[in-house]
């Protein structure tokens, strides 16, 4: 019979080889490009996803901070019956707008959706989101480079988590 | 077999308005069947406007994207007759494409 008790002392090593490497990866990866440019290439953001809270995906997805904008209108219910489907959208008067996201703070998961806008198309987007609760919704616009943000209350009466 | 995305493109002046509905069940991976079994996430990922030969419009998307997603936008510089291609792939491989006519 062979059973191990604790971690083997090769296998740690090996493990801990993995972790550096997956590391050395991270910090190559996103960081190569310029953070402004996060949101900017195709990759789709796995790792922004994957962010709980809407603070951390907001820098995995961007990599900084946006200030608060009275040029971004966000536009969502008050009261939303039906936290399954949450109709949402965001128009903006900025230049240059390169990307648009949404994150609901309250969700599993905080970022929802993130739009990415070639030149000549309207900076405007509408789309259908689920709340799990009563949340803060945060929308972020890229425009030349830099973020801002508008943000806005729902409440929600039955979440969007039940089948 | 019939598309799952249903668009519809109107052109108005310079400006085209587009309005997609996808049928997709967008499954979050944390939500129950009736038996107590995790139902696996299934959703869409990316989804990718094109007009003449140019990305116009993309679309990352989460598990908080509510299922048949819809999504709504407007660009510049396509004009009625021109060909809008849409096309979507979700987590687990699957993808669809359409293309249709601005009107």
């Amino acid at each position: 019979m062979t059973t191990t008790t604790g971690p083997h002392p090769t296998r740690r090593l090996i493990l801990q080889g993995a972790v550096s490497v997956a590391l050395i990866g991270l910090g190559n990866l996103p960081f190569a490009a310029s953070p402004a440019r996060a949101a900017a290439n195709d990759k789709y953001p796995e790792e922004a996803f994957k962010q709980k809270s809407e603070a951390d995906a907001i820098k995995a997805l961007y990599g900084r901070n946006a200030e608060p904008s009275d040029k971004v209108k966000l536009d969502a219910p008050e009261i939303a019956e039906n936290g399954g489907v949450v109709p949402v959208s965001v128009t903006t008067t900025l230049d240059k707008v390169s990307s648009i996201s949404f994150f609901v703070a309250e969700n599993p998961y905080a970022l929802a959706a993130s739009y990415k806008f070639a030149e000549g198309t309207i900076p405007a987007v509408a789309n259908r989101l689920k709340m799990a609760k009563s949340t803060k919704l945060v929308a972020i616009v890229e425009a030349d480079g830099k973020l801002y943000s508008a943000t806005k209350d729902v409440k929600v009466t039955v979440g969007g988590c039940g089948g | 077999m019939a598309s799952s995305i249903r668009v519809r493109a109107n052109a108005n002046g310079d400006i085209t308005e587009v309005q997609a509905l996808i049928q997709h069940p967008m499954d979050t991976g944390l939500v129950k069947n009736p038996n107590g079994e995790l139902i696996p996430a299934h959703y869409i990922q990316e989804l990718k406007f094109e007009c003449n030969g140019k990305d116009v419009f993309v679309a990352n998307w989460g598990t908080a994207v509510s299922k048949d997603p819809y999504v709504k936008f407007s660009f510049k510089g396509a004009k009625k007759g021109d060909e809008l291609k849409i096309s979507w792939t979700d987590n687990k491989g699957g993808s669809d494409t359409t293309t249709a006519k601005i009107a």
